[in-house]
């Protein structure tokens, strides 16, 4: 179902999923599959007294991104944590499933990833969707199609969303934007207070935050947090989409086995940042849009051909 | 979780021929509402999902007051309620309604 045109400089992370959709979108191009006027709702959430929404937390279609078609799925993170669940996760999986077994539909899928993981009440279906969805992501990218994450929610893209992103093709992330596998609060309760203080925001950015992500490869392009930030961040990412080849998967091993080398010794992320020679790291948290994706991108392991 | 249905006759039919839309989100303290243009002309027809027990005099009058300044006719209208305040509930169902009165 269509929103209204959202503001361009609206921003991101404090939209609903539909009106990202609306903002990121070419006007007027979206159509949805299963819409909430079908209620294809949780079966699970009413056992435990707790309100379905009529799309799930999750809305799928396509749409048209700079006059190019594109299968796009949007998670709202305000419902449930945007939870991956029985059919949430369905709809996210069948749309990538899609993509690649159909050549005429779009070959280019857009997640707007924005979830703290799997569903707790519905919590084995909901590892299973993961799992699924970043099977049919792998099986979609062999088959030629490019699998474009935007994270910038206000859940991040922790757990299984953490997984999912890793999976992709290309990733853009704005600084209000995590990725992360256990979420900080996670971590605290199993490891301790020393080992991460969650309350500790700077702290939790400087880990899992944007900024970082970015400039130690985990993500493509940092976005300014507005729909014409994620709108342009997307459409450059299209341009770069490596193939999921040998070459790659030995490109991204490559990546991966020198950022061990150059970080393990690290403490934090600003020891990293002082690693990667930035003189300044201090500087970073409050450094702007512009001059920030300026710095990653003249930094050398934060731009590659790998992933 | 609780299911309230209210039936009305509004005074005429909503404006506008757009036949389906939906606002807010099932969050803490919001809700989602979903308008379909699908009943015979004066119609109306408010469901609600709450996990709240024991407020529905207060939907009671929240929709009754909606149905007599918006006059939504035609309009069959669901609601996903996520726990929200009366003020917000009445601001979505007027977000809803003008959503369904432009083109």
């Amino acid at each position: 179902m269509q929103h209204r045109a959202t503001d361009a400089r609206a921003s991101w992370s404090q939209a609903t999923a539909r009106e990202r959709l609306a903002g990121l979108l070419d006007p007027n191009s979206f159509t949805e599959f299963l819409d909430p006027t079908e209620r294809v709702q949780s079966p699970h959430l009413h056992l435990f007294d707790l309100p379905s929404a009529f799309d799930d937390g999750v809305i799928v279609g396509r749409g048209k991104l700079d006059g190019k078609d594109v299968l796009v799925a949007a998670q709202e993170g305000q419902f449930m944590g945007g939870t991956f669940a029985e059919v949430s996760g369905a709809k996210l999986i069948g749309l990538v499933r899609a993509a690649r077994d159909h050549r005429d539909l779009p070959q280019t899928v857009l997640l707007l990833m924005d979830s703290g993981g799997v569903r707790l009440q519905e919590a084995n279906a909901g590892e299973l969707a993961v799992a699924e969805l970043m099977r049919a992501i792998a099986e979609a990218r062999c088959a030629g199609v490019a699998v474009i994450a935007l994270v910038g929610g206000k859940a991040g893209a922790f757990g299984g969303a953490g997984l999912t992103v890793a999976t992709c093709s290309r990733i853009a992330i704005s600084g209000h934007g995590r990725i992360g596998v256990s979420g900080p609060e996670v971590i605290e309760t199993n490891k301790g207070v020393e080992e991460f203080d969650a309350s500790n925001k700077a702290l939790v950015w400087a880990t899992d935050g944007g900024k970082t992500r970015r400039l130690l490869g985990g993500a493509d392009a940092f976005a300014e947090d507005s729909m014409e930030g994620f709108r342009a961040a997307a459409k450059m990412l299209l341009t770069q989409v490596p193939a999921f080849d040998l070459k790659t998967m030995q490109a991204e091993h490559e990546r991966l086995r020198e950022r061990h080398r150059l970080f393990a010794t690290c403490a934090d992320a600003v020891s990293m940042w002082k690693t990667l020679g930035i003189k300044e790291p201090e500087a970073i948290r409050d450094m702007d849009t512009k001059s920030f994706a300026a710095l990653a991108n003249s930094i050398k392991g934060a731009n590659h051909d790998a992933r | 979780m609780q299911s309230l249905r209210f039936r009305h006759t509004a005074q005429r039919r909503l404006s506008g021929t757009r036949g389906k839309a939906i606002i807010g989100v099932v969050a803490s303290g919001d809700l989602e509402v979903l308008l379909e243009r699908v009943l015979p002309d004066a119609a109306c027809e408010v469901e609600i999902s709450t996990p709240l027990l024991g407020y529905d005099e207060t939907w009671k009058a929240v929709i009754a007051e909606f149905i007599a300044r918006s006059s939504p006719g035609g309009l069959r209208i669901s609601i996903n309620d996520g726990g929200a305040r009366p003020d917000t509930v009445f601001l979505r169902l007027l977000q809803g309604s003008a959503l369904m009165e432009t083109a």
